[in-house]
């Protein structure tokens, strides 16, 4: 017998899930990252001396938006399959997330095309282009990361690998995911509503 | 009764807060921070401590009389470098204790009161850590037994709370006041107008409403307000000259302002306080507080254009044809290039280099020479001149009164 | 059978003492390399520490040597500014976080009855980049101009204004090293963070709620909370500055309209809870250090927590006390001297908290301890500079002047590095499982002690008569002549103690006195273990009852879970 001293503990033990707090603390630190720049945005909103303005080269990305955030209720569906265990219904639905958040790269790829090309828009034309470029970059950075990640779960769901004992961590991903949606609605009033 | 109005007095210098009891009794009074222990010790004996004519004198020189407790404090921590001080033919050596202007004066009584506060504080509570250590130390003696172990307790905790938050409150309040007392002065219609331009690595100058353009060497008048504006060509830069106000910094794209009123005349030190690049330190600022017929030549001398002497044309020649018109203007000639400090009345500074070099022939012949001797990074290259073609400059040089 | 002696049965370590010398010296070297046993990371983050702590030492005796006397030539003006640069640097981001986060390594998943941290590879990882954006950072010394000049070490104080750092005004490749390594060693710092708070809130053992954590643990996390917010704004600044330096970019570039002012207000945003990162690991290893050596539990551990939190919150919102001399409007400038205020509340209240558990109980002057109480006294005096420097009129005569680097080494040295000082003399019995040498510790102590206050007391009177900072040299006719020589001197004698320190780090190692399970009769879990622990920590997983399971083993008749 142990020299711990045993009397009945009557509460269940339960602590927190490791992967999500650490999740969590990541998120909080991106975050950190973003306002940042965000508040760089909005400092220099109207401070450029020179070049193209945000009115003047600017389009609403409509379809970009809507499917980034369609690929968050697409992953959160996915999710509740794989909880119930139909792998087969998860693997739709995460590729049809990424198909989304694939288009919504391309998208922004074109616009980017355009604004340089046509417009003469670049990082370093004038504080506008560089605060734009600066902070829409990284987000599409943050969303090609997700996506990479999105890759590997995909690659071991077809190769037969993941079951529904891997639901906690496709979770943990899904959260990421969610993040990054939620930091372009951030972004896109910032830029495209606010700063227009 | 007398001894008891004398202890209250000395009391109440003791908080730093009452300075009425002072300039009503209209003489100099000791000021202790080690108490006496009896009432009836005579006051006077502790003169013994301070040189009382040197506190007179300063006590006649200085209007506001609010001023005055606070002042006893600057002795005890910088008496050595004060006894100097009050001499007033050369400059003094820089003290933000020594405070010979508005501004400065404003952040002297805030930090002696300040400075009250956290002594008391540092007192107390270093006492009572003292205390401790000393009686709750274990005895060679002592069995292996175990203290009483206290957990916490809620009035006690509370208390220690509520007085910090007290003595926030009162420094807050004073602190507000002084900030907004400096900060948004009104400009009076008489002040004077400088516009302070900070470069790598020297001041420029400019008295918009009196046409003058000098550098490195500021002359204000005294027992006026100056107003100054601060802009940066090239990094940040800070303006400090501890005896006439706080530091202000230089920004560019950012313009700041400014105020002294000093009032007494001399000629005060400071330097740059932003790290601006390799020669921050040799950065220097000279305030030349003139009397009012003083500032005045001053200014009108400024205002002339360059002297045109005929026995220095070699040099004037050199002047004009080696370059120097690049960075440097003397108003009047072709000279008129703004990235160096304007030349029009170099002879009347003291010093050159931003007061890093003393402006005699000598050392203005071994700057032009190889400025990197004397500080290096400076952006003045050397001008591959040489020693004959450098003496006819610098005779040229020394004409422009 | 509650009353079997303690230690802990089930923790002893059962291998073999003589296994760990059969290696080779490769796979010795190896085995530290792949590591990813939190304890010796967190040996690998102090080693590592302490090396960069000689390194920045001799930097800054470089400068006290040049600034001894008026007009000296021991360095020129670029050497000199490199090397005060990278002590600032260097003893910020490769001393301080990895040493404070590496004594986080070590004892967070011992004190809460963990075998490892949450993520063990992640942990290493994190270790390695810190480490490898320290060398780069070093690397500029020998890049580009090779040593010549000291070749592209950073040279634009640790606090990098710009535009001083932009292009045009630092066109060589200082600024690059400065920020890409420190970009490289922010990621890892983010990971440990991240590491340590999963630790703390996920890996607790049975019985331990987060209010029976030991302090420590609840300063750890707290702090690792705190650098999630206040490390990221630093890389977002760099990465500004980098976009800035390579790509063109305009964001401190004041001649395209950029602003010089959001690099102070992201740099500050940074750098003042940054040092509240610095200062709180300190603050927990006195939490744990106090109790034991006054023979009493820490007086008010719910205010201690709460106090943790309410300073973490609070040092988000002070950051323009750096800026008062920048041109904020009077009412700006009035917030930041309220927030200031209000943060050092939290932060008396602390040492209140300390006074009382010194109060009443019965105080071994151990080397540990030692340490402790020097860190009172001079913790309390950083504190009330602090609030000097907080009333704004006076911090714009004071503000860059020699009075805030008193100031901020006060905290830095004084309170921070004594607090190390006393964590390692604490702590290095179990991680290595001798004593140090008392002899020689209290002689470090000593003449640390005296060191310390020759050169920092004297420094605030070279800020009073106006000397300010970051020069390289100053004019004899200032009168600031003697003050620095005094203050020189003090650095030598520090440097004198802690090679004394290094010497006994070393010769313990080899000779010191076998310490045991728990050398110094304490409280927390770690001291149930052996020394050192064995790699798996505990045996069977601890169950606790209360915020000392060791005295409550200890002291059956008047256990702590009682009072709780």
């Amino acid at each position: 017998m142990s020299a711990i001293p045993t009397f009945p503990t009557a509460e269940p033990w339960s602590l927190p899930s490791r992967g999500r707090v650490a999740m969590l603390s990541l998120i909080i630190g991106e975050s950190a990252i973003f306002t940042i720049f965000v508040v760089a945005y909005i400092y220099y909103i109207g401070k450029s001396i020179s070049g193209p303005t945000p009115q003047q080269v600017l389009d609403i990305p409509f379809f970009n938006t809507v499917c980034l955030l369609s690929s968050s209720v697409t992953i959160w569906l996915s999710e509740r399959q794989i909880e119930r265990g139909n792998i087969k219904a998860f693997a739709a639905l995460w590729a049809l997330t990424m198909a989304l958040g694939i288009e919504f790269i391309v998208g922004t790829a074109l616009e980017w095309h355009k604004l340089i090309y046509v417009d003469g828009l670049t990082i370093h034309t004038n504080l506008f282009g560089t605060t734009f470029y600066s902070l829409v970059g990284l987000h599409a950075t943050h969303v090609v990361v997700g996506l990479l990640m999105l890759t590997v779960v995909m690659i071991f769901t077809l190769t037969g690998h993941i079951n529904i004992r891997h639901t906690e961590r496709v979770q943990v991903l899904a959260l990421y995911w969610h993040f990054v949606d939620a930091v372009w609605v951030v972004v896109f009033t910032v830029v495209y509503i606010v700063g227009r | 009764m007398k001894g008891r109005r004398r202890f209250n007095a000395f009391v109440a210098q003791r908080i730093f807060l009452c300075d009425s009891v002072q300039h009503q009794r209209g003489r100099p009074r000791a000021l202790f921070i080690t108490p006496h222990k009896s009432e009836t010790h005579n006051l006077q004996q502790h003169h013994r401590y301070f040189d009382a004519k040197q506190m007179s004198s300063i006590m006649r020189k200085h209007d506001s009389p609010s001023t005055r407790p606070f002042l006893w404090a600057a002795f005890l921590l910088v008496k050595p470098a004060l006894s100097r001080a009050w001499a007033q033919t050369k400059h003094t050596p820089p003290s933000i204790f020594a405070p010979a202007s508005t501004p400065a004066h404003e952040i002297f009584g805030l930090s002696m009161f300040v400075l009250a506060i956290t002594g008391g504080i540092f007192v107390v509570v270093g006492g009572l850590l003292t205390f401790a250590i000393i009686r709750y130390r274990s005895r060679k003696d002592d069995d292996a037994s175990e203290p009483p172990q206290i957990y916490g307790s809620v009035q006690v905790e509370l208390a220690w709370t509520v007085v910090p938050v007290l003595i926030v409150v009162v420094l807050f309040l004073t602190t507000a006041r002084i900030i907004f007392a400096v900060q948004d002065a009104p400009e009076p219609k008489d002040a004077l107008d400088v516009t302070v331009v900070g470069h790598q690595f020297w001041w420029e100058f400019r008295y918009p409403k009196l046409g003058i353009v000098t550098a490195n060497e500021l002359h204000v008048p005294v027992k006026q307000a100056t107003f100054l504006h601060l802009l940066s060509a090239d990094v940040m830069h800070s303006f400090w000259v501890p005896e006439l106000a706080g530091k202000t910094d230089l920004i560019p794209n950012h313009p700041n302002d400014m105020w002294i009123a000093p009032q007494r005349t001399g000629l005060f030190l400071g330097q740059c306080a932003q790290f601006c690049g390799p020669e921050h330190a040799k950065m220097l600022l000279r305030v030349y507080v003139d009397t009012p017929e003083e500032f005045q030549a001053w200014v009108k001398d400024q205002q002339q254009p360059a002297v045109d002497d005929a026995a220095v044309a070699a040099g004037r020649h050199l002047f004009e044809t080696q370059a120097c018109t690049n960075c440097h203007a003397v108003n009047g000639t072709a000279a008129i290039g703004t990235f160096g400090p304007d030349l029009t009345h170099l002879a009347t500074r003291d010093t050159i280099a931003a007061g890093a070099v003393k402006n005699t022939p000598q050392d203005l012949h071994e700057w032009i020479k190889d400025p990197a001797h004397f500080k290096e990074g400076v952006l003045m290259p050397a001008m591959q001149l040489s020693d004959p073609q450098i003496d006819q400059l610098v005779a040229y040089l020394d004409t422009l009164k | 059978m509650a009353d079997q002696p303690f230690p802990i049965a089930g923790s002893l370590d059962v291998t073999p003492p003589r296994v760990r010398e059969q290696m080779t010296v490769g796979e010795w070297l190896h085995a530290w390399v792949v590591t990813v046993d939190h304890k010796r990371l967190g040996i690998l983050y102090i080693v590592y520490a302490i090396f960069f702590l000689l390194v920045a030492g001799a930097e800054a005796l470089a400068v006290r040597i040049q600034l001894a006397r008026p007009d000296n030539h021991f360095l020129t003006a670029d050497v000199y500014d490199r090397m005060f640069t990278m002590h600032g640097t260097t003893m910020v981001f490769l001393v301080g976080m990895p040493i404070l986060f590496g004594f986080g390594n070590y004892l967070v998943p011992i004190m809460i009855g963990a075998r490892d941290m949450a993520f063990p590879r992640l942990n290493a990882f994190s270790f390695w980049l810190t480490a490898f954006g320290g060398l780069l950072l070093y690397y500029s010394f020998i890049g580009g101009y090779g040593l010549y000049g000291m070749g592209n070490a950073p040279d634009v104080m640790w606090l990098a204004y710009a535009p001083l750092t932009e292009k045009a005004f630092s066109p060589g490749h200082t600024m690059d090293y400065w920020a890409l390594s420190l970009i490289l060693s922010g990621f890892g710092t983010l990971g440990t963070a991240i590491n340590i708070i999963a630790t703390a809130l996920s890996m607790r053992c049975r019985g331990m709620t987060l209010f029976r954590m030991p302090l420590f643990v609840w300063l750890m996390l707290v702090t690792s909370a705190l650098t999630l917010i206040t490390i990221t704004p630093l890389t977002a600044a760099q990465i500004m500055l980098v976009i800035d330096r390579y790509l063109g970019g305009h964001f401190f570039d004041t001649q395209a309209g950029g602003s010089a002012m959001i690099w102070l207000h992201f740099f500050w945003i940074f750098g003042h809870p940054e040092v509240y990162v610095l200062v709180l690991p300190a603050f927990g290893m006195a939490n744990e250090i106090i109790p034991v050596f006054s023979r009493k539990a820490i007086f008010g551990y719910p205010a201690m927590a709460a106090a943790s939190i309410g300073i973490a919150f609070v040092s988000t919102g002070v950051w323009a006390h750096h800026m008062f001399t920048v041109g904020m409007t009077s009412v700006g400038n009035t917030f930041f001297v309220l927030s200031t205020m209000v943060v050092g509340i939290p932060t008396g209240i602390k040492i209140f908290n300390w006074l009382a558990t010194l109060w009443g109980g019965k105080i071994q002057f151990r080397p540990p301890m030692l340490f402790c109480l020097a860190f009172l006294f001079q913790f309390l005096i950083a504190g009330l500079t602090g609030i000097m420097l907080s009333v704004a009129p006076w911090n714009w005569q004071l503000h860059n002047s020699y009075f805030v680097i008193a100031h901020f080494h006060y905290v830095l040295v004084g309170a921070i590095v004594f607090c190390i000082f006393a964590g390692i003399y604490y702590w290095y019995p179990k991680a290595i499982g001798r004593m140090l040498d008392e002899t020689l510790a209290k002689w470090h102590f000593w003449l640390f002690l005296i060191g310390f206050h020759v050169t920092f007391d004297t420094m605030h009177f070279a800020g009073f008569l106006g000397m300010p900072r970051s020069i390289y040299t100053y004019e004899a006719d200032r009168g600031w002549g003697t003050l620095n020589m005094i203050v020189s001197i003090g650095g030598f004698i520090q440097a004198i103690a802690v090679l004394i320190f290094a010497y006994n780090l070393i010769h313990s190692y080899f000779r010191g006195r076998i310490a045991g399970n728990d050398p110094w009769d304490a409280w927390t879990l770690e001291w149930s273990t052996p020394s050192p622990p064995p790699v798996y920590n505990f045996a069977t997983d601890p169950v606790v009852h209360s915020r000392r399971p060791l005295w409550d083993l200890k002291h059956p008749e008047d256990p702590d879970w009682k009072y709780e």
